[in-house]
């Protein structure tokens, strides 16, 4: 069964999140399958000031342990990756990480279109970007990067959404190709998974 | 993050600028320099050809490039539990040797961490026996940290990293309030010296008992990043200190033998190998 029609090509998947994502994002992790093919690099708005817990709190549930990268740090296959606070993150050419401490985008570091812009550029139409719940237009701009280099885009329903400002930022700025429950971007996880194995 | 630049045009711009001004960006982490760019286009307005020429043609130009070009943003006590360690651990170690010494801020920005390590040695009460050399590329930005003057609306965050610091004062002990600014006692930094010096150019100039380089190396690639420890190593006592930014990392490092981990939270270094 292939529902959304997806292959084994993908390199990577980012997520954001704002105000409103924490108990998707960590329904996603805890029922990733297990030996998850792609490496999962996510951006979530956080306190700036609060160094730890954050990543201990989504680890408690998931699949597998979160961890915030070092600068330069290459990234692997199967590993989840957490935005540390008052940086940005950025993935390179060559498939590392780098850290920025830049001007905030949109009120925000990390900002979510850094991430999910130079994911796009890196890995193109290789690159899932998924768009959860949030309160800001952060995010909006970095899934029609993804678009415009021929990725796949997937926003969370926002009906379902606390606050739906962020997906429907996404929406208006790009095309966006699966609006979905939580559930079913686990469904859609669970599939990818399949084109692998 | 509007437009995008060419890798071809980055790099005309950074041969341009090595050969006409001696600055070498080739080695810089692509994505932010990359970000870095389009913004002085957008703030300038300026298309790639139009920046090419002034960087050609206006010598004087360069200075106000770099000070864009750069990231000038930092906080005073950015991470307080760092301050705490180095108040309560690595500079009673480094006194255990030195009872005077020596400290180099690398890549100083704006004097944030300057300022906020002369409040620390002064309420050690040992703020006559250490000199520092704190060090910048951007003139301009070095001028600023020279003058100590922050605008005011910094200060809240400033003075919130000062109290989870644990400090013995209040920041506003430090400064007054100028016409919308926050001017630091000039007194702290009398034993400073300020001085224009590029990592990725410049020679070893001194020795220090303690160097300190948080989130500037960020900004470079591995291999420049490799090229820039050796240097740092080179310029500190046997037994002295590096302290890097807590998300940096010398585990990929060629040097990184000839250090040990004093304290992996906040990435204190010991070099313990010459």
């Amino acid at each position: 069964m292939n529902k959304y029609n997806l292959n084994n090509s993908y390199k990577a998947v980012v997520i954001g999140g704002s105000a409103g994502s924490f108990q998707g994002i960590v329904k996603i992790l805890s029922q990733l399958p297990k030996n998850f093919p792609l490496p999962i690099i996510m951006c979530l708005h956080r306190l700036k000031h609060v160094r730890n817990g954050f990543v201990e709190a989504l680890s408690i549930k998931s699949v597998v342990q979160v961890s915030e990268p070092y600068d330069k740090e290459p990234i692997k296959k199967g590993a989840v990756y957490l935005a540390p606070s008052n940086y940005h993150l950025s993935v390179e050419l060559g498939n590392y990480f780098a850290l920025s401490t830049e001007e905030m985008i949109n009120n925000s570091r990390p900002a979510i279109d850094i991430t999910l812009g130079t994911a796009a550029y890196v890995y193109r139409d290789k690159l899932i970007g998924i768009l959860l719940s949030g309160a800001n237009r952060d995010g909006g701009l970095g899934m029609k990067y993804i678009k415009d280099k021929g990725g796949l885009t997937l926003v969370q329903e926002p009906a379902e959404c606390m606050i739906d400002t962020m997906p429907k930022a996404a929406m208006a700025l790009t095309q966006i190709d699966h609006v979905m429950k939580v559930d079913e971007i686990v469904d859609f996880l669970k599939e990818l998974d399949r084109q692998y194995k | 993050m509007v437009q995008d630049i060419d890798i071809a045009d980055l790099k005309r711009i950074t041969e341009l600028i090595q050969k006409k001004h001696g600055y070498d960006f080739r080695n810089y982490a692509m994505s932010s320099f990359k970000r870095r760019m389009l913004r002085i286009l957008e703030l300038k307005s300026m298309s790639v050809e139009a920046l090419i020429k002034k960087l050609t043609e206006q010598p004087t130009f360069i200075d106000e490039f770099l000070d864009e070009l750069t990231v000038n943003v930092t906080e005073m006590f950015r991470d307080p539990s760092f301050w705490r360690i180095l108040r309560d651990e690595i500079i009673p170690g480094i006194q255990l040797n030195h009872k005077e010494f020596k400290i180099w801020h690398a890549g100083c920005s704006s004097g944030e961490e300057v300022f906020s390590m002369a409040i620390l040695l002064k309420e050690m009460g040992i703020l006559d026996q250490v000199t520092t050399i704190a060090t910048d590329l951007d003139v301009n930005i070095l001028e600023k940290a020279k003058s100590g003057s922050y605008p005011i609306k910094n200060m809240e965050l400033n003075e919130k990293n000062y109290i989870r610091y644990e400090g013995k004062k209040s920041l506003k002990d430090y400064y007054k309030e100028e016409n919308g600014r926050a001017v630091f006692d000039k007194d702290l930094v009398k034993n400073v010296s300020f001085r224009k010096h590029d990592l990725v150019t410049g020679e070893i100039f001194n020795k220090f008992d303690l160097i300190l380089c948080r989130n500037v190396m960020i900004y470079f690639n591995q291999s420049l990043q490799n090229d820039v420890l050796k240097k740092f190593h080179e310029s500190l006592f046997k037994y002295g200190y590096l302290a890097i930014g807590s998300k940096e990392s010398l585990i990929w490092c060629d040097i990184a033998s000839k250090f040990i981990v004093v304290n992996n939270e906040e990435k204190v270094y010991k070099k313990i190998k010459d």
